[in-house]
């Protein structure tokens, strides 16, 4: 009988020491349109700090936005965290400079998806509600 | 969707204080699960030890970024702290930007600290509907305090005093003048006065103001409304900030906190009816057929809302 209000909870986040966040944040606004909660960190994120706030903010999905050319380095760390914490059940996926060569090995690490400069924020917008519904 | 036995294991992680059954449990409550009334009844009795810090003001004032410091003054003085940020929901896309977290990046990952970023799902008065049962959830976790932050409230989001045992208004110089600051609402609920970014210019100015304005009312005798001047960027005042919430929490203790805690259960009472019978109400006549047939009536302008709701409500009381 209770109406129940379920939301997708997304947790944008920028690790490393990225100098600016305007694709990061133009992701979060079209996730926000789309309906979904998305909760945002600003900048300089290291590994922990992300896996632990997707902790505490009981996301469904995080989005890494990288520039720097370190995501060989971070993302297979925050991977890790994750599955450390018992996380293995949020969905990962990446965007920002990322050369297509590298997709291959971040995917054996458990990101689900690598999105480039450009993708259309439909496109992500539909990754992500069908990410959550498998 | 939950095993009882998931129920029980996620309830004994709260009370050791484990951050990810708080999480999970504040997303059950949060989404309205059907174990949702089954986690506030086990939790329920854990709760009542932890002081509540309301922080609210407009948009801007340095809400999130006081916290912070708050926070960890906090730390430093060997307390656990908990944290519900509450930021709007769209009303028109439903959707949320949660990004009070930027501000307290130095808190993440201190274990002693758990944040939880919460939207308001269009609640009404600056707090989600279920941010005072995942306060309760971090008081009975065992956090010493526990902070709400309202969303950048206006003039009349003043349910904090609901959920909060010291209200903390914070404004920032240069918002208004001393008409202000006489008029109902918001300026009423402060248990404690803070104009933030005091490095700026007028920032005394706007203190006197409220100072003034607080003094042409009828003042508690006991507990006199202090007006502090804090800079969250400087660090400055920080710590008067923090002797004057626990010399206000010790002056509610003195008696206040008992009138308080039968009021606020009052209160907790009073909604969970309201929603109970609403909810009773709404879901048996949408099961006949009736509410549709009122919801078109009055869309027709056949009848007006009150009057529908008189009839039906007089139908319901003939045939339990």
């Amino acid at each position: 009988m209770s109406t129940r209000e379920k939301k997708i909870r997304v947790l944008i986040a920028k690790p490393g020491l990225d100098s600016h966040d305007r694709g990061a944040k133009i992701v979060a606004r079209a996730l926000r349109d789309a309906g979904m909660e998305v909760i945002y960190t600003g900048l300089r994120q290291t590994p922990e700090q992300i896996a632990e706030t997707a902790l505490q903010e009981d996301v469904d999905v995080i989005g890494l936005s990288i520039l720097s050319g370190a995501h060989m380095t971070l993302f297979p760390k925050v991977m890790q965290l994750l599955k450390k914490k018992g996380m293995t059940d949020v969905k990962v996926f990446a965007g920002g400079i990322i050369p297509e060569e590298d997709i291959p090995a971040l995917k054996k690490v458990g990101i689900k998806e690598v999105f480039g400069p450009g993708t259309p924020t439909t496109t992500l917008i539909e990754y992500v509600r069908n990410s959550v519904s498998k | 969707m939950t095993q009882a036995s998931d129920v029980q294991r996620l309830i004994k992680g709260v009370f050791r204080g484990d951050k990810r059954a708080i999480a999970k449990t504040i997303t059950i409550i949060e989404n309205n699960e059907p174990e949702a009334q089954k986690i506030i009844s086990l939790i329920y009795p854990r709760t009542g030890k932890a002081h509540i810090i309301g922080i609210t003001g407009p948009p801007g004032a340095g809400k999130s970024t006081l916290v912070e410091k708050l926070a960890k003054e906090l730390r430093n003085r060997k307390k656990t702290v908990g944290i519900v940020a509450v930021d709007p929901t769209s009303p028109f896309t439903g959707g949320a930007f949660l990004g009070d977290r930027v501000r307290m990046q130095d808190l993440s990952l201190d274990e002693g600290v758990y944040i939880r970023s919460m939207a308001t799902r269009n609640h009404p008065g600056g707090l989600a509907r279920a941010t005072k049962d995942a306060v309760h959830v971090l008081d009975a976790s065992g956090k010493d305090d526990v902070i709400v932050e309202t969303v950048g409230a206006g003039q009349s989001e003043v349910e904090i005093v609901k959920v909060a045992h010291t209200v903390v208004v914070v404004l920032a110089p240069g918002l208004g003048d001393d008409i202000q600051a006489i008029k109902a609402g918001q300026m009423e609920i402060g248990d404690i006065f803070v104009v933030n970014k005091g490095d700026r210019e007028n920032a005394d100015k706007a203190v006197s103001d409220i100072k003034g304005a607080l003094e042409l009312g009828s003042q508690d005798k006991e507990w006199k409304t202090p007006v502090l001047k804090t800079s969250a960027l400087t660090g400055e005042g920080i710590g008067e900030f923090v002797e004057t919430i626990e010399k206000h929490h010790s002056h509610l203790k003195k008696g206040a906190l008992e009138a308080q805690r039968k009021a606020t259960a009052e209160i907790e009472l009073i909604e969970a009816l309201k929603q109970k019978i609403t909810q009773t109400i709404i879901y048996d006549l949408r099961q006949k057929g009736e509410w549709v047939r009122a919801t078109e009536k009055i869309s027709a302008r056949e009848i007006d809302p009150y009057s529908a709701a008189d009839n039906l409500l007089k139908r319901k009381a003939k045939t339990p």
